[in-house]
């Protein structure tokens, strides 16, 4: 079948795209980083974490959520949209517990990375110190909501992938909160395991699989050696050679 | 075709889930895990969805509620802060009771709710789902007594529970004469076409808050391909100080299923929805009567006025304290049975709406004035207006005036007219289209209400001098803070910002960089939320800052002052360590 290519403009560069594509996907596909952190290549996009949203004329959209349309002109890689994204990446820190120094996943954290990569020195905001729960009962899996950002890859991933609908958030406003779809509501007593898409995908340091923290020493890692972007764009190649 | 997340299988009534869930609540006070995983065997859903469900309306308790459930109205017109007086605090002390917390005898527990659209009504409460209105420190005394002799509420004096509706202006609507079905019958001698140019000629825009042309939306629908088409009335009223769906819920319910079933013939839909607000509630029995009667006199059901292949019907689904289910697709989504968290558009309800179907979605109003429109004609309703927007819009006015009630306008009508009308004095702001419309002064009150100059949906706020403007953005923004669904980071996080950092200035805390915050964080929001509701909520935080500067300025620090009350923020040590000394202290 022959595919139309038509083509949007991301901050004056020309990029094609197929009917179908959001403004992410011919994005990221052109090798033009959006910023992002609840966009997965694969799963059903959401557009809840906001840090995609470009301009198009007077209109802010969500990148990942919005198709691309022929002759789209957008603004991506502004100075006033970063600044959003700054804040917008300093609210997820104060609504959460992100004490980076003591967590096993600083250094592969997708929001510490997004803090460097948007050039975040502090957290601005006032930290909202939130009551949330921590699931150690699994033996091979730990759940610290206090350190969720509400993003919902566990949720897709573990029911479009894994199959399982392990996951749901509950709750409304800053009650919202993960909840695990088992008898007790906890982790141990569903049916999670450690090779899940779900278990792995986790941009912060909320579902860790446990005992095996420290094995590759903090220096040597994912964002010790690469920016965001960099695996970003990374992360839809892969997916592109799996297709 | 039955889908199964929405209505229990093994039950013939196909009950929704949100009414199951309401049962139980009724039945044991609260929902409770093991409630939960019964519906979710009941409806064959994940439990994780039941449970999201429960967390999600407000209504629904996992902690046992009092047998005697108070929910005091937090509205800045309806609500529990009365001349001065704190009338929620009072009835919590005469009855020895926390808010939020159910007394440990099990009797009472109470609480606040966001506004509940009684606002022409005096300050109101709801108990056990029942409006009480006119509230006064005389009444709350009784209520306490009443409460604590464990009084059924069937002997409390009727007169309490009275909703009296007062219409002080008709125009185009509230004067027209309308008999049940003869709309219909008009429409099945013109047919489709004709019945939906009709509503084209009309020009009727949606009366819902957007302003979506009506009749373009049904053809939209019509045009759309599916399995089955649907429509649904948007009857969640729940923007603060809008109360005019509640009055003609009341006095047009036949004209308004009418409109339905008119949007039905147009676009061959089969089944209907109300989606009405959990505090209305008590309009249920009334709704039911009107839709049986229509019914038997063949004007819902198989065979519509005798048409072989008219058959529509309408089932009332009842929310549960959602102000975001009044946004088109957080509705549908409600009404599939889950959190109503509003979808990515487009694609757009005309389309992908209800179960993924073609569906027109219009608010009680618009509905009521298409069928008035296809009784009429295009023109009538036409005539009046302005270019913009034609024909009447009907206000909700309450607050700081002499006569708050209904009133009826042709679109066009200045603010300072109505101000007028509802005996309104020494006016300081009106709040035109309630917290997420605008705010405007004096010199805006020859704006116009029509969808060119100052739109809205009805709610109609007036602001004496006496207020404290300040006082009521903090309301607003403690209002947006309880009512964001929660998906997206800006609005999630930043209304609860904003609520914080206006009580941080109302506490003599803020500094000049808090105007610099707020303002950032309200264009934040307005640009980068996902729906209506975050790109609304500052809007009265941007309009007071604008029109009103000494709103916030008058209350500001000078010089260096802490964020914080060092020694509040203690208080946490101090309940850990059971310390209350001088020493736990700071001076
Ligand atoms: C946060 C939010 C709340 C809303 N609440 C209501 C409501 O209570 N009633 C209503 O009719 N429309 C409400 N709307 C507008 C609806 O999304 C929709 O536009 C309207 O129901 C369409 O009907 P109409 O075309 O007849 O106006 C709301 C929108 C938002 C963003
Ligand atoms: S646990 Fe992780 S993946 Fe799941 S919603 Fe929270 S931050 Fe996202
Ligand atoms: S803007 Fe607010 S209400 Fe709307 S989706 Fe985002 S969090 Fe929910």
């Amino acid at each position: 079948m022959q595919t139309i290519h038509d083509t949007i403009i991301i901050d004056g560069q020309e990029i094609p795209f197929t009917k179908g594509q959001t403004i992410m996907d011919a994005a990221l596909a052109a090798r033009v980083y959006i910023p992002h952190l609840c966009h997965y290549p694969g799963l059903t996009p959401s557009g809840n974490c906001r840090l995609c949203t470009v301009d198009i004329g007077s209109k802010s959209v969500a990148a990942c959520i919005t198709p691309a349309a022929a002759g789209q002109e957008i603004s991506n890689n502004t100075s006033a949209l970063n600044d959003a994204r700054k804040s917008i990446t300093q609210m997820l820190f104060v609504e959460g517990d992100h004490i980076c120094p003591s967590c096993e996943k600083t250094g592969n954290c997708k929001l510490q990375a997004m803090g460097y990569y948007l050039g975040m020195l502090d957290e601005h905001f006032p930290q909202f110190y939130q009551h949330r729960e921590v699931d150690a009962s699994h033996a091979r899996i730990l759940l610290d909501r206090g350190r969720c950002i509400l993003c919902d890859l566990c949720v897709r991933a573990s029911r479009e992938v894994d199959k399982k609908n392990v996951f749901a958030i509950a709750g409304r406003g800053t009650e919202a909160h993960l909840i695990v779809n088992s008898s007790t509501g906890k982790l141990a007593d569903s049916n999670i395991e450690p090779g899940d898409l779900a278990a792995n995908i986790c941009p912060v340091g909320a579902i860790l699989i446990k005992e095996q923290g420290y094995q590759v020493p903090i220096g040597q890692r994912i964002y010790d050696q690469h920016t965001i972007q960099e695996t970003g764009l990374q992360e839809n190649s892969v997916k592109k050679n799996d297709d | 075709m039955m889908n199964p997340c929405l209505h229990n299988r093994s039950d013939p009534t196909h009950e929704h889930l949100l009414h199951r869930l309401y049962a139980l609540q009724q039945q044991f006070l609260h929902i409770s895990p093991e409630s939960m995983h019964q519906v979710a065997t009941e409806f064959n859903l994940p439990v994780s969805q039941v449970a999201s469900v429960v967390a999600f309306y407000s209504f629904f308790h996992t902690q046992p509620c009092g047998r005697f459930h108070i929910l005091f109205s937090n509205c800045t017109s309806c609500g529990y802060l009365e001349d001065g007086q704190n009338l929620m605090q009072m009835l919590c002390q005469q009855l020895q009771i926390t808010p939020g917390k159910t007394r440990k005898d099990g009797l009472v527990s109470i609480d606040e709710t966001s506004c509940i659209g009684m606002c022409d009504q005096g300050a109101s409460l709801l108990i056990n789902g029942v409006p009480v209105t006119r509230l006064n420190p005389d009444k709350i005394a009784q209520i306490a007594h009443l409460i604590t002799a464990e009084t059924a509420l069937a002997y409390w004096p009727k007169a309490w529970f009275a909703v009296n509706d007062v219409v002080h202006k008709r125009s185009l609507l509230l004067t027209a004469h309308f008999l049940a079905g003869s709309a219909l019958q008009k429409a099945l001698i013109h047919g489709t076409d004709e019945t939906l140019a009709t509503v084209m000629q009309s020009d009727l825009c949606g009366r819902g808050g957007a302003g979506f042309n009506t009749g373009e939306k049904w053809q939209l629908c019509r045009e759309a391909s599916g399995n089955a088409h649907y429509v649904v009335c948007n009857a969640d009223e729940g923007e603060p100080g809008t109360f005019k769906d509640r009055f003609l819920l009341r006095s047009q319910a036949d004209a308004m299923f009418e409109g339905m079933t008119l949007c039905a013939f147009v676009t061959g839909a089969e089944k209907g929805f109300v989606y009405l607000r959990g505090e209305y509630r008590y309009l249920l029995p009334h709704l039911h009567s009107v839709l049986n009667q229509r019914r038997q006199q063949g004007l819902l059901g198989q065979h519509i006025l005798g048409h072989a292949t008219f058959n529509f019907d309408i089932e009332i689904v009842v929310g549960a304290g959602a102000y975001i289910c009044g946004e088109e697709s957080a509705l549908i989504e409600s009404l599939e049975g889950k959190p109503g968290i509003p979808r990515i558009r487009p694609p757009f309800p005309v389309t992908h709406g209800y179960l993924g179907q073609p569906t027109v979605i219009n608010n009680v109003e618009t509905l009521i004035a298409a069928a008035h429109i296809i009784l009429q004609d295009g023109a009538w309703f036409r005539a009046i207006g302005t270019e913009k927007s034609a024909g009447s819009k009907i206000l909700s006015v309450s607050g700081d005036c002499r006569l708050p009630g209904i009133y009826e306008y042709p679109f066009g009508v200045s603010i300072q007219q109505v101000l007028d009308d509802c005996g309104a004095q020494n006016v300081q702001a009106v709040q035109i289209g309630g917290p997420s419309g605008t705010l405007v002064g004096r010199t805006d009150f020859n704006c116009r209400t029509c969808f060119e100059d100052l739109s809205t949906a009805g709610s109609f706020l007036v602001f004496g001098q006496q207020r404290n403007l300040l006082a009521i953005n903090r309301n607003f923004a403690r209002f947006f803070a309880h009512e964001s669904c929660g998906f997206c980071t800006p609005c999630r996080v930043g209304t609860q910002l904003l609520k914080n950092n206006l009580d941080k200035i109302a506490d003599g805390r803020g500094t000049s960089q808090d105007l610099v915050e707020i303002k950032q964080l309200s264009h934040l929001l307005q640009r980068h939320s996902h729906c209506g509701l975050g790109h609304t909520a500052a809007n009265h935080i941007l309009d007071s800052l604008q029109r009103f500067p000494q709103t916030f300025e008058a209350n500001l620090k000078q010089h260096f002052t802490a964020s914080f009350d060092l020694d509040k923020a203690l208080e946490n040590a101090r309940q850990i360590t059971q310390r209350n000394d001088a020493a736990a202290h700071l001076d």
